[in-house]
Order: C-alpha cells, then sequence, then structure tokens
C-alpha cells in the first residue's frame, strides 16, 4: 500500500516536462488569473471581476452567482433580486455546457491547496486515512439547503473554504491562511482526496450542473494503454477512468462522461501513451489506428482494474 | 447518479446501501456541528451596523449573498467585509460608527451593487435608511449636559436639528445657565453614525445601536389619549365615562 509511486516519470522522459505537465501549468495560471482578475478593481481601479465567487460582476456588468449560494438563500427563505438570478442563470449556463466541475480544477483557489496534499501525500506513502463515501458531498449539498431553511441563513458560507478562500485572498481579510491549512491538513493527514472528492457540496453542485457537459476528456486511444495505471495514481477522481479507459470490449465509448471528473487533465499529462485528451463528447473521433495489434486485450480487466478503489 | 453506479448483485447492492447510510451519515454528522454553529454566529456585534437599506437582520442573513460587491462600490473606507474572527457573520458587510461613519451617499451605491436585495432596492432616499439609531447613552459624561457648549453631535448632523435638537433646559448647578441637551429623534435619525464618530470624548457619550438594541415599542393596544383626543375632535377616546372631582392639594379630602 504505501508504495511511494511517483505518477508522470515516464511521462515526462518521453513527453519531455513541459508536455508532461501542460495542463497542471495551465489550471494554476487559470486559477492565479481567476484572483487576479478580482483584484484588479481594488488594485487598478478598473473592475474586469468585482465580488468575489460568492456573487460577481464582469465589467461592472455582467452579474453572476454561484449556485450554492443561491439556493441557500432560496431555502432560507429570501427570493432574491434578480440580478442574482440572471447571474445564476448565466453560471448555471456556461457550466452546463463547458463542464461542470472544471469550475474545481479550473477556478477554485482551494484546489491548490487539495492538489499539493495529495501530491504530498504520495510522496510520503501515507495511509488514505478516513474515507467517506464520495457521496457524501452530495448528503453534504443537501444537509446545507436544510441547514438553511431551519436556521434562515446562507449556512454553509459559515464555513465554506472555497468562498472563504477567495473572499481572504480578494478582501485581504485574515484567517485566510488557517482555512488553507486546514483543507491542506485534512487532505494530508486525515482523509485522502478527502475535501473536493468526499466533502465538498460546491464541487458536487457544480457536477450535477455538468452531468450533460460538452468538454470531456476523452480516451480515444485507450487501446495504447499500457496499464502503467499512472492516470488513476494522479486522478482526484480515480473511479471515473476505468470504466471507460478498459470499457472498449463492453462497447463504452471513449469519452469520461461520469460527472465527477474535473477535467483537470492530469491524466493527458502524465500518460506517456497519448491514451486522453481533451474533447467534447460529441465528436465520434476515428479510433487510434496504430494500436490494437501491438496491445491485445488489457491485461487488467475492468473488473480488476474497478477493484481499485480509492 | 451515473448509470453504472447501480449495483448488480445482492453484495453490491448491501455494499451500496453501506456506503448511501454511511455518506448520510457522515453528512448529517457535519451538518449537526455546523448547525450549532451557524446558532452562535448569528449574533451581531452591537458596535457592527449593516449599510444602508439593509433588511433586518434576520432576513439579511438569508438574503447576504457574502460576496462582498456593495464593500467594493462604497466609495469610503466604512464598509468592511466581516473575516473569520470577528463577531459578525463571515463575509457579511458592516462598518463601525466610531471608526468610520457611513458618508449617506445620495446615490447609494452599496444599494445599488447588491445582487440579491439584501440591502433592499426600496430605499431610494439615504434619509430613510435606518441602521441604527444615535443613543446619547451616557449623560454623566457627554459636555453638554454638564452645561458646556460642545454641540459637536449636533453640529456634525446630516439632519441637523431633525435627527439632533439641542433641547434648552435650566442649569440646576449653576442656577443662572442654560443647558443645551443634544436630542435625538429616531423617526429621523437614520444611524449614520457621525455624531458618534464626532464625539469629543475619549470614549463616544453618543453611541449609535440597532434599533432593535436602542428602542422600546409600547404594548399594541396602548392608546395615548392626548392623541386620541386631538384626532376626536377633543373627545374622549371612549365617551361617557363618569370625570371623578379632582382632589386638589390642601382642600383636606371629603368627596
Amino acid at each position: 500500500m504505501s508504495r511511494a509511486r511517483v505518477p508522470g516519470v515516464e511521462a515526462t522522459a518521453t513527453k519531455g516536462w513541459l508536455r508532461a505537465h501542460r495542463f497542471l501549468v495551465l489550471r494554476r495560471l487559470s486559477q492565479l488569473l481567476v484572483v487576479a482578475l478580482f483584484m484588479t478593481a481594488p488594485l487598478l481601479g478598473v473592475a474586469v471581476l468585482d465580488g468575489s465567487l460568492a456573487a460577481s460582476r464582469i465589467l461592472g456588468v455582467v452579474p453572476l452567482s454561484d449556485p450554492l449560494v443561491l439556493a441557500q438563500t432560496l431555502a432560507a427563505g429570501h427570493w432574491p433580486a434578480s440580478t442574482a438570478l440572471v447571474g445564476a442563470a448565466i453560471v448555471l449556463g456556461f457550466y452546463a455546457l463547458l463542464g461542470g466541475r472544471a469550475y474545481c480544477a479550473w477556478v477554485c483557489p482551494v484546489n491548490v491547496a487539495t492538489d499539493a496534499a495529495a501530491w504530498l501525500h504520495a510522496r510520503l506513502g501515507l495511509p488514505p486515512g478516513w474515507q467517506p463515501p464520495r457521496a457524501t458531498r452530495r448528503w453534504l449539498v443537501v444537509v446545507a439547503l436544510v441547514l438553511s431553511a431551519l436556521t434562515g441563513t446562507v449556512v454553509w458560507e459559515l464555513v465554506n473554504p472555497v468562498t472563504l478562500v477567495h473572499r481572504g485572498l480578494v478582501f485581504g481579510i485574515g484567517l485566510t491562511w488557517a482555512v488553507v491549512a486546514a483543507v491542506f491538513l485534512f487532505d494530508l493527514l486525515v482523509s485522502r482526496h478527502g475535501w473536493c472528492g468526499r466533502l465538498c457540496p460546491v464541487g458536487a453542485t457544480y457536477a450535477a450542473v455538468g452531468q450533460r457537459a460538452l468538454v470531456r476528456i476523452r480516451a480515444d486511444a485507450r487501446a495504447a494503454c499500457d496499464d502503467c495505471l499512472d492516470c488513476v495514481a494522479v486522478c482526484p477522481e480515480p473511479q471515473v477512468i476505468m470504466p471507460v479507459l478498459k470499457g472498449e470490449a463492453r462497447g463504452v465509448p471513449p469519452v469520461i462522461v461520469d460527472a465527477d471528473c474535473t477535467a483537470c487533465g492530469r491524466c493527458v499529462d502524465v500518460c506517456a501513451k497519448h491514451v486522453f485528451h481533451l474533447g467534447t463528447r460529441l465528436v465520434p473521433r476515428a479510433p487510434a489506428d496504430r494500436t490494437r495489434a501491438a496491445n491485445t486485450v488489457p491485461r487488467g480487466t475492468h473488473r480488476d482494474a474497478g477493484g481499485i478503489r480509492p | 447518479m451515473s448509470t453504472d453506479r447501480r449495483p448488480r448483485s445482492a453484495a453490491s447492492r448491501r455494499r451500496f446501501l453501506g456506503d448511501v447510510a454511511r455518506g448520510a451519515g457522515a453528512a448529517v454528522l457535519l451538518g449537526a456541528g455546523l448547525g450549532l454553529h451557524a446558532r452562535r454566529s448569528a449574533a451581531l456585534a452591537p458596535t457592527a451596523l449593516r449599510p444602508p437599506g439593509a433588511l433586518a437582520e434576520e432576513a439579511f442573513q438569508a438574503a447576504c449573498l457574502r460576496c462582498g460587491l456593495c464593500v467594493r462600490d462604497c466609495p469610503y473606507p466604512t464598509l468592511r467585509l466581516a473575516g473569520l474572527d470577528e463577531d459578525v457573520t463571515p463575509g457579511t458587510p458592516y462598518f463601525v460608527a466610531r471608526s468610520a461613519p457611513c458618508e449617506m451617499c445620495d446615490d447609494l451605491p452599496c444599494v445599488a451593487a447588491c445582487p440579491s436585495g439584501a440591502l433592499s432596492p426600496s430605499l431610494t432616499d439615504v434619509n430613510d435608511a435606518r441602521m441604527g439609531v444615535a443613543v446619547l447613552v451616557d449623560q454623566e459624561t457627554c459636555l453638554n449636559f454638564l452645561g458646556l457648549r460642545c454641540d459637536v453631535c449636533h453640529r456634525v448632523c446630516p439632519l441637523i436639528d431633525e435627527a439632533i435638537t439641542l433641547e434648552r433646559t435650566h442649569n440646576t448647578r449653576t442656577g443662572k445657565h442654560a443647558r443645551f441637551l443634544p436630542t435625538v429623534h429616531a423617526d429621523a435619525c437614520t444611524g449614520c453614525g457621525k455624531c458618534e464618530q464626532a464625539c469629543v470624548l475619549e470614549e463616544a457619550a453618543i453611541k449609535v445601536l440597532p434599533r432593535s438594541l436602542a428602542k422600546g415599542e409600547l404594548g399594541r393596544h396602548y392608546r395615548l389619549g392626548w392623541e386620541e383626543k386631538a384626532r376626536n375632535q377633543g373627545e374622549a377616546l371612549v365617551p361617557g365615562i363618569m370625570d371623578l372631582p379632582d382632589r386638589m392639594p390642601g382642600s383636606g379630602g371629603g368627596s
């Protein structure tokens, strides 16, 4: 269990560091950009984005609001002004189209901390610790809404690390680092992939939003897979990969449609065989030719692979 | 949610149900802690005032999205966004009158910025804002009460002679001077806090308090006789009550 497996070594050797970390770098830039755009108002006096991840404004005009925050407001008994409703509709439309949990991988600032924790966790070969089912986060959505109704307040925002951290960064208010440290230590010492993968109801909400999202990770070249399992080792939601990667025999399309996939693209990065790529769920790509003959049937059947539980 | 998670065999169904139970259990446990935390953090520090147009605190807690747009659009260093280490619900806007009062902008930029209506768009005239109410909490240190002519709170009041008036009374200490007592009229006071900020004392003698804390409330069935008489062409509220003869001082009693 405690083999300190380092995914991506082979990919780095064959593809070069940049190609083997392309999506990681792009995501960090994206996450940085989101915070930077929110900082233009206080620093430059020009508000590209203004407010926080709970609700904001693009260029002082286009409203955005977080669907879970809005749902809690509704549950707490407040019918919001139209600005917030329009803002939520825009956000819902955007993520419904472009991939719900892309929010987690490309926007959420907490993801940086949980990725760091996962990285260190793998290097140290620590035990997984407390592993509540991944569905717990969906139950927490329900709990947040019920508690909002019972207490009459937007209850999850009292503890929501996503908005607390973002607000802390953008407004410079205290104890942000305590929140970051708490989530980091939780993921490192208490529960591997614990926060984003099991508890965070914000991610669960965006997953629900992105059930039919267009942009997806595809595994068109899955026949080239050499079963190194680097993708599974690096994936924050490893359960989404195997059914597709080993699903050719069962006629599963080569698209990771599971809404839990955050489209982080790390599987694309760490695969030395170019199995994965970022695409859409629509375009059926012609199956890659080079493989079939060389790699016959995958060594692990999908049942075995499914046995690799987080 | 996705179809490939549906259990197929009895064993996997058992595991599925077990997972559901574990997930729900963990969520309820976390929720219970959160619920207790929510009850405690709903209390608002009495020095923290909400921006103009804010709904009553209970409704505000439900309505505020914690986005900070009002804070961004406040042109003064007045509005702050509560952090985790303050006695204000995290992410909600507030101001402290003594350090930075509301400057009562005519165009109400904070209200215009609010996407949720937690700062109610029905507020269009800042003079109708009711952020709190000024109370002269300490007559023993107020310079005007001591017989001096400080008058600062009166002078800085944006609604001078409406929200704060100076009421002239006899100075019984000297026997020959007047005292000009700053007197707040709650029906006009917006609770902006200019008076509290300007009070020259080390600790302000006049403070803006949340209305719920500062104001008394008459029983709903109370009727003020003199008002009823004025409304009733000088007649008493209940006609035909027998008027007993008044006993004058020194008249020696007897009916």
